[in-house]
């Protein structure tokens, strides 16, 4: 296990100085986030809309954020050339680990900057269990983290990077994006903290079964 | 001439169950072998069973196919292997078009509309998504080795991820097929056959006729992508 965490924490903090340095993917990713809080917001106007929609398009706003960003940490390594570097220095599982923290502490950040700027914008999005809440965008950011890291490790390999990603993502994310649009609206109901409790099942198994898979997989997409 | 007298042989099978699923009559109190019972609210309409569950079946199979040769291609990177899994997998979106357009005329006249968004239809509408995603990362990757490598990881992840459906669908949505939540014939993810007898048998017959048949177009088409693989190989 040592022989894996410690490179992988390196490439962690690795990706973490090139990203605070350029400020690629946060710059993006922020005015992603605003402008389509502010897109859902003139789109509502004053109408009254459910929580249920509300809910829905919180998690639309997460996946399309996450889509916008999250392909940062492999196609960069393409496209500045420092593959074969990171081939050459670490194994493939190290890497793996290394840029699902990344994109783990990436996301988590995100959803909770969405968060937060969803509940003081859209006044009629009421969270009666803030505990569901929370716990939700926290599992939800594991497993977006999970299978968005294992897909770009396969689109940084293809010709239409951009495009691929979402397209690729979407059927892979559908029962994880149903189940954290489904806690959210519990959250909203004021459901107890037990009755979501299903639904993190899913979100753990989900996450747990991905990077199983991922870490078996991504040597053959990792290696030319 | 083996293969030529079972070809000849499925076909006979295929005409004597598609006629018998159309023309065999549906009375109230059968009494022939050949008279099908009506089921009430369904009629003429339930006829579909023998057409539609085997293509969607066969979509299934078809999946579950390319994802195995997907997997021996990591194994064996032999690119053989990459031909039948992306054979499988065109014969999975005929058959899962298929399914979809036939499901979604008959739900037309018994549900009221194209398109209701239960558990199945949303099931077959994720393999139709996994199926075009599969589609468009294989355009987008030039080099055959890499195609068939990223290609077969990617159906490794939409096979892993896909059976969650079965625990997140019920927790959102009733079901208006047979065999969903809320259905008094039985709930659960196994549709419970309460079929008559000559039904089912018809049906079953139906079902495996239609896997014969994937088989053999299977077979067809991998024979084809080899000889068009091969003629585009360089001379030595």
């Amino acid at each position: 296990m040592k022989d894996f965490s410690a490179p992988a924490i390196h490439i962690f903090f690795k990706d973490s100085h090139s990203e605070l340095r350029t400020r690629y993917a946060m710059n993006a990713l922020l005015m992603f986030v605003v402008t389509a809080l502010a897109l859902v917001l003139f789109s509502v106007g004053n109408e009254v809309v459910g929580t249920d929609v509300l809910s829905g398009i919180l998690w639309v706003i997460i996946f399309f954020s996450g889509m916008s960003g999250l392909s940062r940490t492999f196609v960069s390594e393409e496209e500045r050339g420092t593959v074969v570097t990171l081939q050459l220095l670490s194994r493939p599982t190290s890497v793996l680990l290394g840029k699902l923290l990344f994109n783990f502490v990436l996301i988590l950040s995100l959803n909770v900057l969405i968060a937060v700027l969803y509940l003081l914008m859209v006044s009629r999005f009421v969270i009666l269990t803030p505990s569901i809440f929370w716990v939700t965008i926290f599992l939800g950011s594991c497993s977006l983290a999970s299978s968005s890291t294992i897909i770009a490790a396969i689109i940084a390999k293809a010709n239409t990077k951009g495009t691929l990603y979402p397209v690729l993502s979407f059927p892979i994310m559908l029962p994880l994006l149903l189940t954290v649009m489904n806690a959210t609206r519990l959250s909203t109901e004021g459901a107890a903290f037990s009755e979501a409790f299903g639904e993190f099942q899913i979100l753990v198994s989900y996450t747990v079964v991905v990077i199983t898979v991922s870490i078996l997989l991504f040597s053959f997409v990792w290696k030319d | 001439m083996k293969s030529a007298t079972a070809k000849i042989g499925l076909v006979v099978w295929l005409t004597l169950v598609i006629s018998a699923g159309i023309l065999f009559p549906m009375v109230a109190a059968p009494q022939k072998w050949y008279e099908l019972p009506i089921i009430p609210g369904l009629e003429e309409k339930a006829r579909i069973i023998f057409f539609h569950v085997p293509m969607a079946w066969t979509t299934v199979v078809a999946f579950i196919a390319s994802t195995i040769y997907g997997i021996r291609f990591l194994m064996t990177k032999n690119l053989d292997y990459d031909l039948r899994s992306v054979s499988a997998a065109g014969l999975g979106t005929m058959f899962c078009i298929l399914a979809t357009v036939t499901g979604s005329i008959w739900a037309k006249f018994n549900w009221g509309s194209f398109w209701n968004w239960d558990p199945r239809e949303t099931s077959i509408f994720v393999l139709l998504l996994i199926y075009g995603a599969y589609f468009a990362l294989r355009s987008a990757v030039d080099v055959e080795e890499k195609r068939a490598t990223l290609s077969a990881v990617y159906s490794i992840i939409a096979g892993v991820t896909v059976p969650f459906f079965i625990f997140v669908m019920p927790r959102i949505m009733t079901g208006l097929h047979p065999g969903s939540k809320g259905d008094p014939q039985g709930a659960g993810p196994v549709v419970q056959f309460k079929m008559a007898p000559n039904m089912l048998l018809v049906f079953l017959s139906s079902l495996l006729g239609f896997t014969l048949l994937y088989f053999w177009m299977f077979n067809l088409k991998v024979r084809a992508s080899r000889l068009e693989f091969h003629s585009q190989q360089p001379q030595e």
